[in-house]
């Protein structure tokens, strides 16, 4: 085992993931993360906790899954790479690793422009492939990034995420290729709209292994009505929701209702993908429906393993 | 070149209130060629600063020059020399280097600078200018096509492109073109794909900026 984290053993164990999200208020209130991580409690593997996302000032990714893991919810800590240097990065790592965090999501960030402070200055210091290479030799080698030796284990499962509809297409399935050479254990995808491309984009995957050598989670992200659907369609950059389904959004008599519907007949089609080995749901400000989507979809109770 | 712009007319004449007799101080060098600091450019911001001046029913007298290169205290020194004792100020409209080197030249002056120094650049079009190298001092342009990731992609990624990467554009912005996919397109026409394959190692920022002001000594041209 790398970490012993039960996303690992899910996963290892041949299992089919289930993992769902918690962004962090923009505030102090645990019980804010706290609620979200009792809804997710007993239909998930592991929970990601957010980092600043979409670049904007919350509560931190480590303190968020800290208060997850107090009340027995296995956190995933997601890291920007915008936010911090290689110096923080590793300082980050080793806290969250004495602090008994076993999973990680190394990432890029949406750049800082698009949040509430755009006129940051962006890190950028290192990238998100030289971030999963980092964390692995920090972890396999006991060694920082300047060959440096670290006292302890650190023990982490790496994650990266994917993104099969960003440009230019065929170079994705290299990029992934990238992120798993320099050491990403698992996958979580972009929220996946358009299955047809996610399929040929597996296809790709399958064909350089890449599926045997890390855990792919396709990406879902519950749509509540037909205003997000326009939405994320029209300003989402790196997603792709196809007319077909805003249109089904739209003639929809219980948008809601269709939006759960949509999400189990995706579900139902990545199950049959080779090389699919979980499902991570981003339910933003929707946590509440993620129970009944892991209950219907068949994959209740999780595994223990 | 490096690309520079006049600040607002403002922010100019406000600094230069107090003085009553001012050099505007071209540079024949980048900011010529940029169209912020050559000679057409010190005749109109002279022009300005008078014109401003009599509308408050005030005088001033304005010195128009230029220097070769502003950089070089070899181009700034004679020309300073020809009008010694005429002004009380340099308004320079050379580029930060071009300010800092007149500063030295003249330590008992003021001088004060009348551009913005923005960025290392190239013109795209006429009257459009793009920023393309952030002297970082560790240059990759050799694996990456020639397109600098470092200064033209927004997350300064050397694995790139994120997942941000859309027709050709960046996630910030649809007017920006992602310096991945150029990078990407490039490669192919030179028939060296395989390059992307491998890990970029994390890059040495202390040959830049970031390792604190530089300075090159070259000891076989030292007298």
């Amino acid at each position: 085992m790398k970490s012993g984290s039960n996303l690992e053993r899910v996963l290892e164990s041949g299992q089919f993931a289930f993992t769902g999200e918690c962004g962090p208020p923009k505030g102090t209130a645990p019980k804010a993360v706290q609620k979200k991580g009792e809804l997710l409690k007993s239909c998930c593997d592991a929970v990601n906790v957010t980092d600043n996302q979409t670049a904007i000032v919350r509560m931190s990714s480590l303190a968020g899954c800290m208060l997850l893991k107090e009340i027995g919810v296995e956190p995933v800590l997601q890291m920007v790479v915008r936010d911090r240097n290689r110096l923080a990065l590793q300082a980050d790592i080793l806290g969250a690793a004495a602090l008994g965090i076993r999973n990680v999501l190394c990432l890029s960030g949406d750049h800082q422009k698009f949040g509430n402070h755009p006129t940051a200055k962006g890190v950028y210091d290192i990238d998100s492939i030289q971030f999963i290479q980092m964390v692995k030799t920090m972890r396999d080698e006991h060694k920082f990034i300047n060959g440096e030796e670290i006292s302890g284990d650190v023990p982490f499962l790496i994650g990266a995420a994917a993104n099969p509809y960003a440009d230019p297409f065929e170079f994705r399935v290299i990029r992934l290729a990238k992120k798993v050479s320099a050491g990403a254990d698992f996958i979580q995808t972009q929220g996946i709209f358009d299955v047809p491309k996610f399929v040929e984009w597996m296809k790709m995957v399958r064909d350089r292994g890449l599926h045997e050598k890390t855990h792919i989670l396709g990406g879902l992200i519950p749509i509540k009505s037909v205003g997000m659907a326009r939405y994320m369609r029209n300003n989402v950059s790196g997603l792709s929701v196809p007319k077909e389904l805003v249109d089904r959004m739209a003639d929809a008599k219980d948008p809601k209702e269709e939006g759960v519907k949509i999400c189990l007949e995706t579900i139902e089609q990545l199950k049959e993908v080779e090389g699919v080995h979980g499902i991570h749901v981003m339910a933003v400000a929707w946590e509440d429906i993620v129970p009944r989507i892991a209950e219907e979809a068949g994959l209740m109770p999780r595994p223990v393993v | 070149m490096i690309v520079a712009e006049r600040k607002p007319m403002e922010e100019i004449l406000a600094m230069t209130e107090e003085f009553d007799r001012i050099l505007v101080l071209g540079c024949k060098g980048c900011t010529t060629v940029c169209c912020a600091g050559g000679s057409r450019e010190v005749e109109e911001l002279a022009t300005l600063i008078r014109m401003n001046r009599k509308q408050k029913g005030k005088t001033v007298d304005t010195l128009e020059a230029s220097t070769e290169l502003q950089c070089e205290p070899e181009s700034v020194t004679p020309v300073l020399e020809r009008l010694a004792n005429q002004y009380d100020v340099v308004l320079s409209m050379a580029c930060g280097a071009g300010v800092q080197t007149v500063v030295k030249v003249l330590p008992d002056l003021r001088v004060l600078p009348a551009l913005n120094t923005n960025f290392i650049g190239v013109a795209e079009e006429h009257g459009v200018w793009t920023e393309v190298c952030l002297a970082c001092g560790n240059c990759i342009l050799g694996r990456t096509g020639g397109i600098c990731p470092v200064t033209r992609c927004s997350k300064q990624l050397l694995n790139g492109p994120c997942g941000g990467s859309m027709n050709g554009k960046c996630e910030i912005s649809k007017d920006v073109d992602c310096a991945w996919q150029l990078i990407i397109d490039r490669l192919k026409e030179l028939g060296e794909l395989e390059l992307l394959e491998e890990v970029f190692p994390v890059k040495d920022w202390s040959a830049g900026w970031h390792g604190g002001p530089q300075k090159i000594v070259r000891e076989d041209l030292k007298s």
